[in-house]
């Protein structure tokens, strides 16, 4: 069994409650920290662990807390971006509604770490119940003197809030959720200036993602080095990973970076092997907008070396023949599945959430799915999977935001490793599935 | 359809919970409570947001009503035109159509007798698409208010139509309640 | 402070810190300027959006001599000393213009023979220098009906490239902005919302910051090609603005009045729309003499310059 420090009591009943988690020994890494640690020990344990961004970036936790801006005179704000909605990625939710006292005590650790007095849980709409969960468990907090004036007699004092979106997977990049926190539209921020220095209400902000926020008590409690101890190269620790597709065992699993991709897919322990018996056809490792990869490319790299659930080893290869570990959104197809119809569900998810802001992403996602909306049914030509591929690469890295790059990924890699199943609809003049 | 609601007071109670989300962020930050507060006022204007609705947003937080207009028409979860009681919303992003979400959509409408968009005669229901709910473990998803149903089969669809046929269901309720 | 080296297609420049790569590009003039559909240098926070100011960084700077990974927005991106721009000399920064010039034109209705801003439009200068001569894509372009956004303004939103700019004036310019963008993604378009006039004393600046023919003056609307008029200088004391304008006659005609813009297109002053609407006699004003059209549109010459490229230059599109 792979190391629990996520999930490790995600099962026992009533977890939820402050009572419970407090009994499990919760609220500790608050008291050990505040008691012992000055913030910058605290940032110093976060950096010692390795731990990286679970959103997607995969950037290093405690690199993103150094570069916050403390000279200025202005307020600090630490902000949790709970704007799940990356398809395929739904651990977060699994952390929110089960165990919302993990993440609030992580938001404690930051907010004591960066200086924040105020800090905020940006959570997309659609979760309002997990929302209402969390609130409640803030007002437990509250009452037993975790959150408010004063923590614990330290001096440290913290306003925690919910704040719920309403419907834009944008806001889950960063700036366009500082934007919406603020009332606003969900357009990302030209970057530089960086939220570090100009982030929430003009002050310097650090926005982490759910499960980076939910691993920092066990960091505090058990040290960085402890962390780092876990996993594999510079993937260190644990991650959550939410298997889904056509899968036996479907649902969020806690692995140990580094284990093998086909222990993944086929041990009863997680996914439990492709339903029916089936074969399997293709994976998207890291959430919809990293590349798909097909069986061969997944379960082993170019080289024939196996590979493993680590950002290293699902990069290697790069673009070409390997993909991302993104947010740890795992789809896996089988044998049944159309690329096309698939990749067509993405683009249509990238064109509903393209912000609009600058002209390659506004223009080109839309143009996408109109082409591969032929081609699916059955009026394509060979031509318009040239013309995919080039669209694709003017997109790619010429917006303002990673989303035109999420974008184009599934596009151009669809394409690259898959290009019969096109040429099959264009012959065909329909789908063959 | 019924004549269209629009909701330009709140209650007191409605109130104190507007003014305790605006107590959040910091003085003259009150715009911050823009995307709460129109939850609580779509919910309270039967599941849509009319102009005038907005307008008095608008002025609850000291803003222009353009703002509001901006910030309403931006964010998917917010209806711009009256929509039914309860409104079925069907996740079709890729890991819900893996597993099934086309026949889902396909059963809802033929049950109802209406298409993606449409809302019945009566007003009871309409059915919208959403993209990703974030539940794609247990894919095909749908969502109705703030409630989730997952692992949805056609039986199971039929046994939720029913049930919302009998109680009435009414999907706007307010979010923080 | 001492000044900072910058070098853009082989020329090199000093500016102040704290200036872009298109104002030091401006500094230096001529073709090594990129091409700015969104950013404008009097509107605070412009720029950024419609991509097509992208170049390529191939060096950082003095300390950090490593190109930029992506090519960058010109007109949000600060320059370092030691720095070195490549635009119209990298083959990259002109393919990528192409693809943008394409994006910009998908949804856009090429209804050029029918629109007021033909002869000086941005879009139009845009793609005839880097646009593709056919025509890639044969999907239903987004629609939207021509409105009424005010007594005196049209707004044609499918003519409209989504920068921002008439948004921006109305923040900045006037005192109670009504319009804005609503929507999102590729159905976003200008609006007031509920048919609420666009109607303030400075309103009319929105029709000269359109780089495109999204926002006309609707006292024009029709009148003339704007090629077949011709531009003075005049002013007149006025109390609202400084009455400096641009009247565009036909014999005796005023057929229209504008601010005076620079060879980037840039309003030098912005004007009331007393000035702009209500003054089309030629005893409104003072006549200073014939304005010279410095942009290399249609206006000045009847035809397009051919521009004076710099060294090392690579063919677009």
């Amino acid at each position: 069994m792979a190391k629990q420090i996520l999930l490790k009591n995600i099962e026992v009943p009533g977890l939820a409650s402050f009572g419970v988690y407090r009994q499990l020994g919760g609220y500790s890494a608050v008291e050990k920290a505040l008691a012992n640690y000055t913030p910058d020990q605290v940032t110093n344990e976060v950096t010692r662990s390795g731990l990286r961004g679970r959103g997607g970036a995969g950037f290093p936790a405690g690199m993103k807390w150094g570069f916050i801006d403390k000279k200025t005179e202005n307020p600090r704000y630490f902000v949790c971006n709970f704007d799940e909605s990356e398809p395929g990625t739904f651990k977060d939710r699994h952390i929110g509604q089960l165990n919302p006292h993990q993440l609030i005590e992580g938001m404690i650790l930051g907010s004591y770490a960066l200086g924040a007095k105020t800090s905020y849980i940006y959570i997309r709409g659609e979760l309002f119940y997990v929302l209402r969960i969390i609130e409640k468990a803030i007002d437990e907090a509250y009452k037993n003197g975790f959150l408010g004036n004063n923590i614990l007699g330290s001096g440290f004092s913290l306003d925690l809030y919910c704040q719920p979106g309403a419907g834009a997977y944008i806001c889950g990049e960063e700036t366009a959720l500082l934007e919406s926190l603020e009332g606003k539209r969900g357009n990302p921020r030209i970057k530089p200036p960086f939220p570090a220095v100009v982030g929430l209400y003009g002050c310097p902000t650090v926005v982490n993602n759910v499960e980076t926020i939910a691993a920092l008590p066990w960091i505090i409690n058990n040290g960085g080095e402890a962390y780092a101890e876990i996993g594999i190269g510079n993937s260190k620790g644990t991650k959550l990973i939410s298997a889904c597709g056509h899968i036996n065992k479907p649902g969020v699993y806690e692995i140990e970076l580094g284990l093998p991709v086909e222990e993944f897919i086929y041990s009863d322990q997680y996914c439990g092997g492709i339903r029916n018996g089936n074969k399997l056809k293709a994976v998207v490792a890291g959430g919809s907008s990293v590349p798909i990869l097909p069986a061969n490319l997944i379960l082993k790299t170019a080289a024939g070396e196996t590979r493993f659930m680590s950002y290293e080893s699902l990069s290697e290869g790069g673009f070409q023949t390997g993909t991302m570990l993104g947010s740890g959104g795992f789809i896996v197809m089988d044998e049944t599945a159309c690329i096309v119809k698939n990749l067509l569900t993405f683009a249509k998810f990238y064109h509903h959430e393209s912000c609009g802001q600058c002209s390659p992403c506004r223009e080109g996602t839309g143009w996408m799915e109109k082409i591969l909306h032929r081609i699916e049914s059955g009026h394509g030509t060979m031509k318009d999977i040239d013309l995919l591929v080039d669209i694709s690469k003017h997109i790619e890295g010429n917006t303002i935001c990673p989303l035109g790059d999420a974008a184009a990924w599934p596009v151009a890699s669809a394409i690259r490793h898959f290009r019969e199943e096109f040429e099959e609809h264009v012959k065909l003049q329909k789908c063959p599935f | 359809m019924q004549s269209k609601p629009n909701i330009t007071e709140f209650n007191t109670e409605t109130l104190d919970l507007i003014n305790r989300i605006i107590n959040r962020y910091p003085e003259g930050r009150q715009k911050s409570a823009l995307l709460p507060v129109l939850h609580i006022a779509q919910a309270e204007n039967s599941g849509w947001l009319s102009s005038e609705t907005m307008n008095y947003v608008a002025s609850l937080l000291d803003i222009q009503p353009i703002e509001v207009y901006e910030v309403a028409s931006f964010y998917s979860m917010f209806n711009l035109q009256p929509v039914g009681n309860c409104v079925i919303e069907v996740c079709h992003t890729g890991p819900c159509w893996l597993n099934g979400a086309d026949e889902i959509l396909a059963h809802f409408e033929s049950r109802l007798g209406i298409k993606v968009g449409e809302t019945t005669p009566d007003g009871k229901f309409t059915i919208k698409t959403v993209e990703c709910l974030a539940a794609c473990g247990n894919a095909p998803v749908i969502q109705v208010g703030t409630e989730y149903h997952e692992k949805l089969t056609t039986q199971k669809a039929d046994e939720l139509l029913s049930k919302w046929q009998s109680e009435n269901k009414i999907s706007h309720t307010n979010p923080y309640l | 402070m001492p000044l900072l080296k910058v070098t853009i297609d082989n020329i090199e420049v000093e500016v102040e810190a704290g200036t872009t790569i298109m104002n030091a590009a401006r500094k230096i003039g001529g073709s090594v300027v990129p091409p700015a559909m969104c950013y404008y240098s009097k509107l605070e926070g412009s720029g950024g959006k419609c991509r097509t100011c992208l170049v390529k960084v191939a060096k950082g700077s003095s300390k950090d001599t490593r190109p930029m990974p992506k090519l960058v927005a010109s007109c949000r991106t600060l320059v370092q000393d030691g720095m070195v721009v490549e635009n119209r000399t990298s083959p990259e920064v002109m393919e990528n213009r192409r693809a943008i010039t394409e994006f910009l034109l998908l949804n856009h209705p090429l209804d050029c023979p029918v629109c007021d801003q033909a002869g000086e439009c941005h879009l139009q200068d845009l793609s005839y220098e880097h646009g593709l001569e056919e025509t890639r894509t044969e999907e239903d372009r987004r629609t939207f009906e021509p409105v009424d956004i005010g007594e005196l303004i049209k707004l044609h939103m499918n003519r409209c490239i989504l920068c921002y700019r008439c948004v921006m004036v109305a923040d900045q310019i006037t005192d109670k902005r009504v319009h804005g963008v609503l929507g999102r993604g590729d159905h976003s378009e200008i609006s007031t919302q509920i048919a609420k006039a666009v109607d303030n004393d400075f309103s009319g600046n929105m029709i000269d910051v359109c780089p495109v023919g999204a926002l006309t003056d609707k006292t024009f609307r029709f009148k003339s090609r704007v090629w077949f008029t011709k531009p003075f200088d005049a002013h007149r004391g006025c109390t609202k603005c400084g009455g400096k304008t641009v009247l565009w006659m036909k014999g005796d005609e005023v057929l229209r009045v504008t601010g005076r813009k620079d060879k980037y297109g840039e309003l030098e002053e912005f004007i009331c729309n007393s000035c702009r609407f209500e003054h089309k006699e030629t005893a409104d004003w003072v006549i200073e003499g014939a304005r010279n059209i410095e942009r290399h549109s249609v206006i000045s010459q009847n035809h397009y310059e051919k521009l004076d490229l710099p060294e090392n230059a690579v063919e677009g599109k």
